[in-house]
């Protein structure tokens, strides 16, 4: 029979290619425990209720809530933010396609889209559909990246500077660049 | 938030005897919806016992369906090559729901035993009697747009609010349980409860009993089936009603129908009635009115959400006219 840990526990995360151990408050959401305990402040606290997508990472290769997430139960998990996704002289593509179309103005919910686009990209290639996705079956081939598809898909960010146009064109210019490269 | 430990066990049955023995423990799924009550001061657990390595992530093919594992995330048994073919209803519901990354956390157990989001039971400042047992209802006479209309009491009048389990009511679903005394198998609309004098109760699970799978009988009527929702905006909103609808047709005879509706009572409403009223004739929009008006019948409505009464009727008339023309190649 495994035994409750105390108040506290012992976690080990690998977070953007980092080993790290911290020792946190079984209270502790993963938001917390990577910008109070581990100085990564690339995903931000928006809401903190899950409504806003600031905090997006890919945590385990998913685009995650890390708000919504306690630190406890990921033990072991990998986590990516936006900031170890690529460096200022060798962005991601996702990266490149935000400042290529203006997709954001005050930045703030930024490192959480870039994290969710990457991993709704991901998805796309899976081939998993969308409530936008008129033929369940898949039988016809890829999912094609429309607008609709990507604003459905996208809908969990939001952009209180209302960049959203930027946002739909520089997820479909990853999507270009990114099936170039697969 | 008041101080926790938390608890990882091995097995379900380990699990099980965790929280059973312990008033003041819970299961933590993906934690969607338990986290934001922690910070909100909804619920205050002293444990939590994590449920979500047991092995309980598989789905399963069984002789007369699916076996599906509490632990599924939402994104992955929306994706599922045989849901998709097989469980239409149950795929569309999924993608309904929440946003991308929500529906990469959240599971399949969590998901059926989400709580309600009635504006009152989450501000732990009014008094709910779902929160609190007998400090009244906020919602009656307060904010009352997204209110039941059908089975609900003078102790509450919330809503469900998962998408998924409304698909689930009309996929014959059943639900296995593993509890102190072992393991029993739950008829999907047993599941889920009326508030009645209990609004504290969602579910008639008892304390400790741990949601194992849900499963899935395959039939003509889920293969043709569909998921509708309306809602305030296009995504990422909860439902002001939805309906589930699976069709079974011979010639241009129902031969099998079945409706669920949510955003309409405290548990996903089977709507029995209007089925039994379409079965043996042509699937016809009037007949569809109809049979929902005498469904309706009993329901109370206050001026903030009679609008449910029309949007019911139309959706329900929409997605089974729609599912009616849908040919066998097209699914």
């Amino acid at each position: 029979m495994a035994e409750p840990s105390g108040p506290t526990a012992l976690i080990r995360l690998r977070v953007d290619g980092r080993d790290r151990e911290v020792e946190v408050d079984v209270r502790t959401t993963l938001l917390d425990a990577l910008r109070e305990r581990l100085q990564v402040t690339s995903p931000k606290k928006g809401c903190d209720h899950g409504q806003c997508g600031s905090c997006t990472v890919l945590l385990d290769g998913r685009r995650s809530l890390s708000c919504l997430a306690l630190a406890v139960a990921h033990d072991g998990a990998e986590v990516v933010t936006a900031a170890g996704l690529g460096s200022p002289d060798d962005l991601h593509p996702v990266q490149q396609a935000f400042l290529d179309h203006d997709g954001l103005q005050c930045g703030y919910c930024t490192p959480g889209q870039v994290c969710s686009v990457v991993g709704m990209l991901d998805e796309v290639a899976q081939g998993q559909p969308s409530h936008v996705t008129d033929d369940l079956s898949g039988e016809t081939g890829a999912v094609a990246l429309t607008d609709d598809e990507v604003r459905e898909r996208l809908s969990g960010n939001i952009c209180r500077c209302g960049a959203y146009a930027g946002i739909v064109a520089a997820a479909r210019q990853a999507a270009e660049t990114t099936e170039a490269v697969r | 938030m008041k101080q926790l430990t938390y608890l990882r066990p091995t097995s379900a049955a380990e699990a099980v005897e965790a929280v059973t023995g312990h008033p003041g423990a819970c299961y933590l799924g993906g934690g969607t919806n338990l986290v934001d009550h922690l910070k909100l001061g909804i619920t205050t657990p002293d444990r939590l016992v994590d449920v979500n390595r047991l092995g309980l992530d598989t789905v399963e093919e069984t002789e007369t369906g699916l076996r599906v594992g509490a632990a599924v995330r939402n994104s992955d048994l929306a994706a599922h090559p045989v849901i998709r073919r097989d469980f239409p209803a149950l795929s569309r519901a999924l993608l309904a729901g929440a946003s991308g990354q929500i529906r990469n956390q959240a599971t399949t157990a969590g998901n059926l035993l989400q709580r309600t989001r009635c504006v009152y039971f989450q501000d732990a400042t009014t008094p709910c009697n779902k929160r609190e047992p007998g400090s009244g209802c906020s919602a009656i006479g307060g904010y009352g747009r997204y209110d039941a209309v059908l089975g609900a009491s003078e102790a509450c009048v919330a809503v469900h609010p998962s998408d998924m389990a409304v698909a689930m009511s009309v996929l014959d679903a059943e639900v296995v349980v593993l509890g102190p005394e072992g393991e029993r198998r739950v008829p999907f609309d047993e599941l889920h409860r009326l508030p009645g004098h209990h609004p504290e109760r969602d579910t008639t699970l008892e304390h400790g009993e741990l949601v194992t799978a849900v499963e899935l009988t395959r039939s003509s009527a889920a293969r043709r089936s569909t998921y509708e929702k309306a809602r305030d905006r296009a995504s990422y909103a909860f439902a002001l009603v939805s309906v589930a609808a699976a069709l079974e047709l011979a010639g241009d005879d129902v031969v099998d129908v079945r409706i669920a509706w949510g955003g309409a009572a405290h548990k996903p409403w089977r709507a029995r009635t209007a089925e039994q009223l379409l079965l043996g004739g042509p699937l016809e929009e009037q007949r569809v009115r109809d049979a929902v008006a005498e469904e309706l019948r009993p329901a109370a409505t206050t001026s903030e959400n009679h609008y449910k009464i029309a949007m019911l009727t139309g959706i329900t008339a929409r997605a089974l006219t729609r599912l009616a023309v849908t040919r066998e190649d097209a699914r």
